[in-house]
């Protein structure tokens, strides 16, 4: 692994990034994020309930990649997706998007870089406007950000794209709710492809879908990005979807990142005991018998985290230093990046 | 005799546009202790099975033809009062979102002791006792507190082990469950499969499990039945199904999910998607969607076939299974 990933994602990095080449350097990195939820209480109060979402995660997503985001509901994948895509202010920390720092960055500032950063949601059908025909859905990005383009040119640009997705381009006059799920889902991608993104961060985007239909999203989202040459921010919980399409994986436990770590290298050998227990929950085609996870009691709060190591109530492994200490992601000898002590301290 | 008996059950929905047939002469049967798995994609006809057997249609749905024997009395032809007494007595349903079994105003421990109440002629205090005895057996800490507490104090997990406690109250023959586990994290999946596959065990109660997953059916049931379009397409042992699937839509599905194939390599995908009720092909319903669709897969609906262990709904059937369809 090359140097410049282990400074972008170790913890470690926070602040300053060390120069590199900007070839080399990831495309969107994530360095030393936090994000806190204050919640109504009263203004007398004097703490406030804080949901404590996102706590010091820091990594970098590189040129090309499908990076895919995995934990359990609730451990912070949608709110560091939505940060990294400016829909969210941080409370700490900072997001850079080709070298250029992007968060808190304002609406003109901003526009060039809306462009370059497209999304796809869940629920094709509530992020489809329901009163507005496939056209012109596809092409209202189009007239955004390009102004002054021909409509002749715009009639083209959305055609090409939508046969690139291998949707019918005389699905232009239709409405949403004529299609399927799937289809809904493949209109959505032809959406975000529409203005030329560099970086498509995709949430869920498939598990509203049947598994028949789930494979032609796949399939669709895979040929884009290598005639694109797109950049992928994936999340799911599907980690059999993980194994297939990612290039490296982040696994997420209570706002924190427990484990980075190429898909090759997780599966085959997973470090951190949360991601172990994780990959062994996942059910497959098998005769075997499903097994209890051995993961005793509940999540806990976010609006209370455990002391030291957020998973440490929870492990298998856990001493009286995972209690008091917050474990710093580790980089090991194959890049795989672990924050445990356990690991670290060869008890793993 | 089996404890389930469905034989060509068929469900219609009368609408404005005609009569919807929901399910098509669906036949299967659940063993006494036997755990049964109905798999199938969003509008398949799952759900619209068990609330038929339930008796929990919903307007203008009914049954038109076909019975549902259960324990010597056919389902299909009870009364309202009668069908009451059976459900969540003999029969429980686990459904996907908790809070269809769950009253959000009352405590887990008010619901659980009037459920058996309504059952069962025994005083609180019994009712009681049996409640956090079942409370224990899904595993929820410390049961006597949590008697005391309201579904929304709950994680959705342990709502639904609360759910899998009441379905278990009345010491059930048959338990439902319609995609318990699907709005749930794969660890509390696994969690809760193992805890439902080990208490069927150990009381000897059946299961009839829906979903969609396939991998938790090969993981949990030991027969299964697929469902395309309202019909049965293939059913037979799981281990069986999920290794040597006839149908190309079991077929399909199977060789659809990632995780089967190399890394990063095209899916397998199945062209199209599943027509509405609307809108059924003549034929075999999955023809246009079939990659061994002959002409005659156009005309006649195949018959449900055995061969060999499996039912398999398919005109080429015989050549699939010898390998020697193209
Ligand atoms: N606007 C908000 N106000 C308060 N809390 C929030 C808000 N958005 C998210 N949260 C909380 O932040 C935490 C992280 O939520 P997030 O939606 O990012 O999780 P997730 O990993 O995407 O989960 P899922 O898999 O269920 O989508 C959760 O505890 C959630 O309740
Ligand atoms: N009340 C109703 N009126 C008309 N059609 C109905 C009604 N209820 C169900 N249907 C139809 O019956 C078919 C089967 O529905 P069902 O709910 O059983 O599907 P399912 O297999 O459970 O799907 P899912 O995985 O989405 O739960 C669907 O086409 C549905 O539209
Ligand atoms: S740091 Fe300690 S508690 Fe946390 S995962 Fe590692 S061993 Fe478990
Ligand atoms: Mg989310
Ligand atoms: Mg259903």
């Amino acid at each position: 692994m090359s140097g410049h990933t282990q400074t972008a994602a170790a913890p470690a990095a926070s602040g300053t990034t060390a120069p590199a080449a900007v070839a080399d350097r990831p495309l969107v990195e994530v360095d030393g994020l936090i994000k806190h939820f204050d919640l109504g209480g009263h203004f007398l109060q004097r703490e406030r309930p804080t949901v404590k979402a996102i706590n010091d995660v820091s990594l970098g997503i590189r040129r090309g990649e499908a990076f895919c985001l995995v934990g359990e509901s609730g451990c912070g994948k949608s709110t560091l997706a939505r940060i990294v895509m400016g829909l969210l202010d941080p409370t700490g920390g900072a997001i850079r998007f080709d070298g250029t720092r992007i968060d808190g960055l304002k609406h003109t500032a901003r526009k060039p870089f809306h462009r370059r950063m497209q999304m796809i949601f869940q629920n094709p059908y509530a992020s489809l406007n329901p009163r507005r025909t496939v056209q012109k859905t596809l092409e209202e990005p189009l007239r955004f950000h390009f102004p002054n383009l021909s409509d002749a040119d715009v009639k083209t640009k959305v055609e090409q794209v939508m046969v690139s997705v291998g949707n019918d381009p005389s699905w232009g006059t239709r409405y949403p709710h004529e299609f399927s799920g799937g289809q809904r889902q493949r209109i959505s991608i032809a959406r975000a492809l529409m203005v030329d993104p560099d970086f498509v961060v995709a949430d869920e985007p498939i598990s509203a879908l049947d598994v028949s239909i789930q494979a032609q999203v796949l399939n669709v989202m895979m040929d884009t990005q290598e005639a694109r040459d797109l950049t992928y921010l994936f999340i799911t919980h599907d980690l059999s979807v993980v194994r297939h399409f990612g290039t490296r994986v982040g696994v997420m436990y209570l706002g924190t990142l427990c484990e980075l770590a190429d898909t090759a290298t997780l599966f085959e050998n997973p470090r951190h005991p949360y991601t172990r227990i994780l990959l062994s929950a996942i059910p497959r085609i098998s005769t075997e018998e499903m097994k209890p996870p051995g993961l005793p009691g509940e999540v806990p709060s976010a609006m209370n985290l455990p002391s030291g190591c957020v998973f440490h109530d929870r492990c298998p492994l856990a001493n009286a230093r995972c209690s008091a200490e917050v474990p710093r992601a580790q980089c090991q000898a194959d890049g795989t990046l672990v924050a445990c002590h356990a690991v670290e301290e060869g008890r793993g | 005799m089996p404890l389930l008996d469905v034989r060509d059950l068929r469900v219609e929905f009368p609408t404005r546009h005609g009569v919807l047939t929901a399910l098509h002469d669906v036949s299967f049967s659940v063993d006494k202790g036997e755990r049964l798995g109905i798999v199938g994609e969003s509008g398949a006809g799952k759900s619209v099975a068990a609330f038929a057997i339930l008796n929990l249609l919903s307007r203008p749905g009914r049954i038109t033809g076909g019975r549902i024997l259960f324990e010597d009395r056919d389902l299909a032809t009870l009364s309202r009062a009668d069908m009451r007494a059976i459900r969540g007595d003999r029969i429980s349903m686990i459904f996907q979102d908790p809070m269809m079994t769950l009253n959000p105003v009352l405590t887990i421990g008010t619901q659980m002791v009037e459920t058996l109440k309504a059952h069962r002629d025994i005083s609180d205090a019994e009712a009681r006792r049996i409640a956090i005895q079942r409370l224990g057996e899904v595993k929820i800490p410390s049961p006597e507190k949590r008697m005391a507490s309201y579904p929304h104090e709950l994680s959705g997990g342990m709502r639904q082990r609360v759910v899998i406690a009441i379905a278990l109250l009345t010491e059930p023959a048959l338990i439902i469950a319609d995609e318990p586990t699907t709005a749930l994290d794969v660890t509390i999946q696994a969690e809760i499969m193992s805890l439902m596959l080990d208490l069927c065990r150990t009381h000897g109660v059946g299961l009839i499990l829906i979903t969609h997953d396939l991998a938790v059916v090969s993981q949990v049931t030991q027969r299964v039945v697929v469902l395309y379009a309202g019909r049965v397409v293939e059913s037979g042992q799981t281990a069986r199904v999920v290794q040597n699937p006839v149908h190309p839509y079991t077929r399909g599905l199977l060789s659809a999910l990632p995780g089967e194939g190399e890394p990063g390599a095209r899916l397998n995908q199945i062209r199209g998607s599943m027509p509405p009720l609307t809108a059924i092909p003549p034929g075999c319903a999955f023809h246009p969607r079939c990659d061994y669709a002959e002409e005659r897969c156009r005309v006649g609906v195949p018959p449900l076939d055995v061969i060999e262990d499996h039912n398999v709904r398919c005109t080429r059937a015989r050549e699939l299974i010898r390998g020697v369809a193209a």
